[in-house]
């Protein structure tokens, strides 16, 4: 049964792969990306080239690069080890976050693209009144986007001790690689802006993609395409049997692990159309239509790729076994390396790796430049300087954000490596589901919704996720991952999204008639943004060098 | 037809080129056919994706039952929901394609001409 195994001698753990083959190929990828980004530099002039391309992409170009900043390496190396050691319960949040994109399809991208012009904040400034709205948005846009790079940056380390053996007690060496990596995404962001970011993104997916495409019909190529087969593979081969097949694994063990798993899903499908770094795609095609077309080529890459991950978290675990997977260096993450490895040997390895690292630059590439456009056009230009400054002005401070986001990444990705903060990136969502969500659909559909509606929702989604997280059992007490000798989790739920998520609802609409007494809503105001969301008219336009 | 809409014959209204669009019946018309596809296409989405997630916590027994070989009904059921998620992109690109962006074209050009 186990074909691969028998031919090939168990590798030790620690030393799978060439490093200079993996190196190699990585390179390579950066060399590439940076032919693309320093061409895209030389049309980088206005503030609508650095923050959205130029709006100049078209819709299945964006729809690959939305799957390229979408397809984090959680979704790749932790969704295809969540399957293998967990079998079933891994395929859940693939569920979720693919579902999600109908949110982002029907409900938000092509009426926020009508709408806004570079960030979040400019949808919900639109009839409301600026600062008080504007500050609200940068201050959950930074809250996510921080959340995430952090995530993504502590995932980097595991990723080079199994990539480059730089062996975890290495700090030094691991540190160096991390700051390397993030010197080369300041790089990409200030070289090519949103295009440059953008091409780097399609590059990364297409490779993932076809990479991941590869593996997949290999696996089912040694199965003679029988998914049943596949599945009973891995079920011999797992130490759990055929739990590996069947719900609840993970989360099936108590109640309250239930309750949070529902937390969990909710979060999931409700916080895509609401994480800043997407949104802010959408604004670099010229028209709805456009977006349109870029969130259904999306859907179809990530649902494709999703479904790759299936066959390769199961493949993992019948061709790899989950013994060795968590004895690897980078523990569940390494089963789909590993798998590379047991298929193609070091060439798949090195180049499946090399992809692998190539997301989490891209990814952070992408929250960088979401979260400089949010700090620079919010609150730089439209809160401190009343709208009062010169786009080049305003260029000018997204970049010097950058500089400082990407130092802050790469100080926080040192300081938080080896921590398993994978919780951040569940938190982010929930963050984005209860802070961002709502209040995108009130502006966008409500009429009577108001400023301080906005407020209550944004603040109270964002401060009732951080506190509960804060007093949540993943924080202290005896399960947590940060302070297990301490404990002052009073908070059941390792994820706050079924609480938070319909308060920040609830807030809206109290807070919308709480204020509805002192601000009146503007009718013509009102109009301008209905008639704009649903028509295009009035929007910003495409431009062309 | 100067941009404050003074000179516009016809209208009563005397408020901006958007106000007096927003209340024309073929916005009216584009609006309804919009919500009335978004909203209970997000419900059915949302809800059939709830009670996957449901399923999945609290009938773990249900969804292991085996259909064919080793494939249970949580495999089936997940499937599905990649599946629905795929018919219904496609069912709103038609709608739109069909319904949705000659009106709002048609509009925006009314718009672009008055203002």
């Amino acid at each position: 049964m186990n074909v691969i195994a028998q031919q090939a001698p168990a590798p030790a753990p620690t030393a799978v792969g060439s490093v200079w083959l993996n190196v190699g190929i990585f390179l390579a990828f950066v060399a590439l990306t940076l032919v693309f980004v320093y061409r895209a530099s030389r049309t980088n002039k206005t503030a609508s080239d650095y923050y959205a391309a130029g709006r100049s992409f078209t819709g299945p170009q964006n729809g690959v690069a939305i799957s390229g900043d979408y397809l984090s390496a959680a979704s790749f190396l932790g969704i295809a080890g969540a399957i293998a050691i967990n079998g079933y319960d891994g395929f859940l949040y693939s569920i979720g976050f693919l579902v999600a994109w109908l949110v982002a399809l029907l409900l938000v991208a092509e009426l926020l693209r009508n709408t806004g012009k570079y960030t979040m904040g400019d949808v919900l400034a639109f009839r409301m009144r600026q600062r008080p709205v504007r500050a609200a948005a940068a201050t959950s846009t930074l809250v996510v986007s921080f959340f995430y790079l952090l995530a993504q940056m502590a995932g980097a380390g595991g990723l080079i001790a199994l990539l480059l053996q730089i062996p975890n007690s290495n700090r030094v060496g691991q540190s160096i690689v991390i700051a390397v990596v993030g010197i080369l995404m300041i790089i990409y962001v200030l070289v090519g802006g949103m295009k440059g970011t953008t091409y780097v993104q399609m590059i990364k997916a297409v490779l993932l993609i076809a990479g991941a495409a590869v593996m997949t019909v290999w696996v089912l190529g040694l199965v003679s395409f029988n998914i049943s087969t596949l599945l009973g593979d891995a079920a011999a081969a797992s130490p759990k049997g055929d739990a590996v097949l069947n719900p609840g694994l993970q989360y099936g063990a108590s109640p309250t692990a239930k309750i949070d798993f529902l937390s969990l899903g909710l979060a999931l499908v409700l916080g895509t159309a609401g994480l800043p770094h997407i949104l802010m795609r959408f604004y670099t095609v010229p028209t709805a239509k456009e977006a349109r077309r870029s969130v259904v080529w999306a859907i179809w890459l990530i649902g494709l790729f999703y479904l790759f991950t299936l066959v390769l978290g199961y493949g993992a675990a019948a061709f790899v076994g989950a013994e060795r997977i968590t004895g690897a260096p980078g523990g569940v993450n390494s089963a789909a390396p590993l798998l590379a490895f047991e298929l193609g040997g070091e060439i798949l390895l090195a180049l499946i790796s090399a992809v692998a690292f190539a997301t989490i630059l891209a990814v952070v590439a992408g929250l960088t430049i979401t979260a400089s456009a949010s700090f620079a056009h919010d609150v730089y230009a439209n809160v401190i300087k009343h709208g009062e400054t010169s786009p080049d002005d305003e260029v000018r401070v997204a970049r010097r954000t950058a500089l400082v986001i990407g130092a802050v990444a790469i100080v926080g990705g040192i300081l938080v490596n080896g921590l398993n903060i994978a919780f951040l990136v569940a938190l982010a969502f929930a963050v984005a589901a209860s802070a961002n969500l709502p209040t995108i659909l009130y502006s966008l559909f409500w009429k009577r919704f108001n400023t301080t509606g906005a407020l209550w929702s944004i603040y109270g989604g964002l401060l009732s996720c951080v506190l509960l997280i804060i007093f949540s059992p993943v924080v202290s007490g005896e399960k947590s991952v940060i302070f297990t000798t301490v404990d002052f989790h009073i908070f059941p739920l390792s994820n706050p999204g079924i609480v938070s998520i319909p308060l920040s609802f609830v807030l809206g609409i109290v807070g919308t008639y709480v204020g509805a007494s002192r601000e009146r809503v503007d009718p013509a105001k009102f109009a301008e943004m209905e008639v704009r969301s649903l028509t295009g008219a009035g929007s910003e336009k495409a431009i062309s060098h | 037809m100067s941009a404050t809409g003074e000179q516009y014959t016809g209208e009563k209204s005397s408020g901006t080129v958007y106000e007096r669009i927003q209340a024309s019946p073929e916005f009216v018309d584009l609006r309804s056919r919009l919500r009335k596809f978004v909203f209970p296409m997000s419900a059915v989405f949302l809800l059939w994706y709830l009670a996957y997630v449901l399923l999945a916590s609290y009938a773990p027994g249900f969804m292991s039952i085996k259909v064919i070989g080793n494939i249970n009904v949580g495999l089936i059921f997940g499937l599905l929901q990649f599946i629905s998620t795929f018919v219904i992109t496609t069912i709103y690109v038609r709608y739109a394609n069909r319904h949705l962006d000659p009106a709002a074209a048609a509009l925006r050009e009314r718009i672009e001409a008055e203002a």
